[in-house]
């Protein structure tokens, strides 16, 4: 039980907070509620596939695999295929950090996995679209390649600093 | 929605493919799966709670009107920090953007906005710090920071 509780500490403490302001800000904690069942409907549909892929990866995919897809000998074809990966429609980007830290553990080059997240955040087909439709395609052209070129210094500065024992173990 | 088709046809796609391969393997990559979102949890929770919380206290109106003209030389400042710790869908800032731009928001503003609300999440660290470990974290959202900036010098010079 104790365990329990401390475990689930943050989200506690959240709800009392959520308590509290029904209790002092009664319009505030509406609104804050509205948004986050919205968030629960969208996490309720997006993370039981991405967690159960996560696990098909794990079994399925061997460690040579990865390493020769993207992992540390695999130059530009590792940047593209990591870059693609990215893009495919698949959610908010914290849906991507399991998915990121299982393709590290299991070989992925560092820098390869920072343009995996940088595209999956940032460089969207839909996301695109919607961007060029607001905002123009010049903006939208523009915005993409300093995003990619941006994406691709930070793997390589993240790349000489972080080594495997940087990374969380696995459980 | 097109996110939601793409993601189960692969799904299914994958399972299928699984189920036919080995029943034993896929059952050992559901106690995997059920394990990593069980560890998951409690930050997902927090997660949803705290955009809750961010959100109702700076609704898109709020938003607004710190990023609009009437901020002046704060907007950008502001967009950065807003950019940095809400989390709000990438299909939802863009209108907020383009209105944001059309009623005179600066480029610079609205893109130090949109990359850091992109590529910078103070809100999914601890679950980035759990998947990746702390120093990833924090190099890859301090340098996207930084980058954030360096875009919207860039475009603010250039458009």
């Amino acid at each position: 039980m104790m365990s329990m509780i401390k475990k689930f500490k943050a989200p506690l403490i959240l709800a009392l907070i959520y308590l509290g302001l029904a209790i002092w800000l009664p319009s505030t904690a509406q609104r804050s509620a509205a948004v986050a069942v919205n968030y629960i409907g969208e996490m309720a549909l997006i993370i039981p596939p991405v967690f159960i892929l996560m696990g098909l990866l794990q079994v399925w995919i061997p460690k040579e695999k990865i390493t020769a897809l993207i992992g540390k000998d695999t130059g530009l074809k590792g940047m593209l295929i990591s870059f693609f990966m990215g893009t495919i429609p698949t959610g908010p980007l914290y849906v991507a950090f399991p998915l990121a830290g299982s393709l590290l553990q299991k070989g992925a080059r560092t820098s390869n996995i920072v343009i995996f997240l940088g595209a999956w955040a940032a460089i969207k087909v839909p996301q695109l679209i919607a961007e060029t439709q607001f905002l123009g395609p010049s903006y939208t052209a523009l915005r993409f390649v300093l995003t990619l070129l941006a994406v691709i210094v930070i793997g390589r500065i993240m790349e000489k600093r972080i080594t495997i024992k940087d990374l969380p173990k696995i459980e | 929605m097109v996110t939601i088709i793409t993601i189960y046809a692969f799904l299914v796609v994958c399972l299928a493919l699984s189920i036919w391969k080995s029943r034993e393997k896929t059952t050992q990559a559901f106690n995997l799966s059920a394990k990593a979102l069980w560890n998951m949890a409690p930050n997902l929770l927090a997660i949803v709670g705290l955009v809750g919380l961010i959100l109702g206290v700076l609704p898109p109106e709020t938003i607004s009107s710190l990023l609009g003209v009437e901020a002046g030389a704060a907007a950008p400042i502001a967009a950065a920090i807003i950019g940095s710790i809400t989390l709000i869908p990438a299909l939802v800032s863009f209108p907020l953007a383009g209105s944001l731009l059309d009623s005179g928001a600066t480029v610079i503003t609205i893109t130090v906005f949109i990359t850091t609300l992109l590529m910078v999440g103070t809100v999914t660290a601890p679950m980035e710090i759990k998947a990746l470990g702390k120093k990833f974290t924090l190099l890859r959202n301090g340098l996207s920071f930084i980058a954030a900036l360096i875009i919207a010098t860039v475009m603010g010079v250039i458009l």
